[in-house]
């Protein structure tokens, strides 16, 4: 209990990031389980909320930033998609993969053009930044608000894709095109709402993470994206309650290590920098002792 | 009706299906039967709006069809029973069934009754998943599926295929009690046999072409279409 208690914070912000990043996995799986395609340019699309955030809070009240953010966010992501990828449906898989990579340079690109390459002051977000003191453990009041929101959205989510028609074809359309077709399903309008449900998720995710990290650059997107993509692929790529539990796991281990100093009493804080080295090792060890993540389908491809 | 005139259709550089023409009279069965390659699937596929015709037409209830997407052909009251059935394996049967209604607003209570009537073992077997039923099963979700769409014409591809005679023999006597409730049905098969039996007209396809056609009756007494699809 004394020892829970004096990592008490490691354990916050451990919980915290990881629901960020399943936030953004949810993304990254979704798209995967419909197009069998690594979306790379989704970690900018989380930055892009950021910059948007940045801009736009400069000028307008936070009741009409947020829901703008997220307008615009998720509108982005039905623009990546349909003039990025619906084009190349019926391209090889390796086309729209580096169709992908070249939205991904093109969003960091345009990123650095808007801000000179500075690192940007990301707003206060009132309530969110207020600090709070738990048990002893200074922290923000994002830090709580977090995996709660994080819960309630992934069960919304869960609703949606098993109770409604559009969770209905997308389950379809995610298995056989050409059958969804059949049905009458218009396979690019299910596409197109996966896009715009990941970017949403996403959008949330840059609001909750930019404000514990204080600024924004063009490439603020890239790690935390990546984490998100190795909790999906732990998690079982295509997965969605994989990718949530796949995040945070992540989210909590690289927390612990980055504690690890005062955790395990090794003297200085030599493991910080260690901790991204972790996931990816980790990512590794998955990938060899169980190729298709914590809940992957077993290697069916597309039939 | 139905009427195809002077179809082709491409892959690539196969051409899979060599200027057809046929017509299909509301409220008859008719059947394209034909081997292995001959471009039955393809004629059906084209139909249904998921392969591009080269050239021809297509025309349905006096209108032209050609070149439609899928969802339009399933509005304009045509659907397929694909080939392999094509279930959706993770989804419940009462899903798949409901799926097949996707383009429809108004209640599906009562066709989901008269599906559920055609086929009772598809009610008991309501909340398990597509993929855990027996290939027999398989094959009357995918019609039940077809019919919630409440089509005027049903597409069939080979509805026996890989099925028990027994099953076989259930499946077209609800073919034919599907064409009694008023829906023109189009069926192709490789079971020539069971496929004459229940035709009004028949066509033979033959490397892409129509070669033969005639009253399904009068095709079953043909001496070459018992030597080459009657196995007598
Ligand atoms: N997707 C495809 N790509 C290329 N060729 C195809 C494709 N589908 C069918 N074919 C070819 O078209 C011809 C007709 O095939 P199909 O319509 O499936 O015949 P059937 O249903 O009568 O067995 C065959 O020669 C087949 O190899
Ligand atoms: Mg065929």
């Amino acid at each position: 209990m004394e020892f829970f208690h004096q990592n008490l914070s490691y354990f916050l912000s451990g919980i915290s990031v990881g629901g960020q990043y399943a936030l953004i996995a949810i993304g990254y799986t979704m798209v995967y389980g419909i197009l069998r395609l690594i979306n790379f340019a989704h970690g900018d699309v989380f930055m892009c909320a950021g910059l948007m955030m940045v801009y736009l809070s400069s000028t307008l009240p936070f009741t009409i930033t947020i829901p703008l953010v997220l307008l615009l966010t998720v509108l982005l992501g039905f623009v990546i998609e349909r003039v990025a990828y619906m084009p190349l449906r019926s391209a090889p898989r390796m086309s729209v993969m580096i169709s992908a990579i070249g939205v991904s340079y093109l969003l960091q690109n345009a990123a650095l053009y808007f801000t000179g390459g500075l690192a940007k002051v990301y707003p206060e977000i009132p309530f969110l930044s207020n600090s709070i003191v738990i048990w002893d453990a200074t922290t923000r009041v994002v830090t709580i608000v977090t995996p709660f929101l994080t819960v309630v959205l992934v069960i919304l989510l869960t609703l949606l894709i098993k109770h409604t028609k559009i969770g209905m074809a997308m389950r379809a359309v995610s298995r056989d095109f050409e059958t969804s077709q059949l049905m009458g399903i218009k396979i690019n309008r299910v596409i197109s709402t996966t896009f715009m449900i990941g970017s949403l998720l996403a959008s949330v995710a840059s609001l909750l993470y930019f404000t514990n990290y204080a600024s924004v650059t063009p490439t603020s997107g890239a790690m935390p994206g990546l984490k998100a993509f190795v909790a999906a692929v732990f998690g079982g790529i295509g997965s969605i309650p994989g990718a949530v539990i796949g995040a945070f796991i992540i989210g909590i281990c690289e927390n612990i290590i980055k504690g690890g100093a005062s955790i395990f009493g090794i003297p200085g804080s030599g493991w910080t920098t260690f901790s991204d080295a972790f996931t990816f090792a980790f990512l590794i060890v998955i990938l060899v002792v169980k190729p298709t993540g914590l809940f992957g389908e077993k290697a069916v491809d597309k039939v | 009706m139905f009427e195809i005139k002077n179809l082709f259709v491409n892959y690539g550089g196969i051409e899979a299906v060599r200027d057809i023409s046929f017509s299909v009279e509301e409220g008859k069965i008719v059947t394209l039967i034909g081997a292995n390659g001959a471009g039955k699937s393809t004629t059906l596929r084209t139909i249904a709006g998921l392969v591009k015709a080269k050239s021809g037409t297509i025309e349905f209830m006096g209108e032209k069809i050609t070149g439609k997407d899928p969802a339009s052909i399933v509005g304009k009251g045509i659907t397929l029973v694909p080939e392999g059935r094509k279930i959706f394996p993770d989804l419940t049967v009462l899903e798949n069934l409901k799926i097949g209604a996707y383009l429809r607003s108004d209640d599906i209570s009562k066709d989901l009754e008269w599906v559920y009537s055609l086929f009772p073992r598809l009610k008991e077997r309501s909340w398990q998943y597509g993929g855990t039923l027996s290939g027999g099963e398989q094959q009357m979700l995918a019609v039940g599926r077809a019919l919630m769409s409440r089509p005027k014409m049903i597409m069939m591809d080979e509805p026996s295929l890989g099925l028990a005679p027994l099953i076989v023999r259930d499946i077209f006597s609800i073919i034919k009690e599907i064409n009694k409730e008023g829906v023109t049905i189009l069926l192709v098969e490789q079971n020539a046999n069971m496929a004459l039996q229940v035709a009004d007209m028949a066509y033979v396809m033959e490397t892409g072409r129509i070669t033969l056609s005639g009253k399904g009756s009068e095709l079953i007494d043909n001496e070459d279409i018992k030597k080459a699809y009657l196995g007598k």
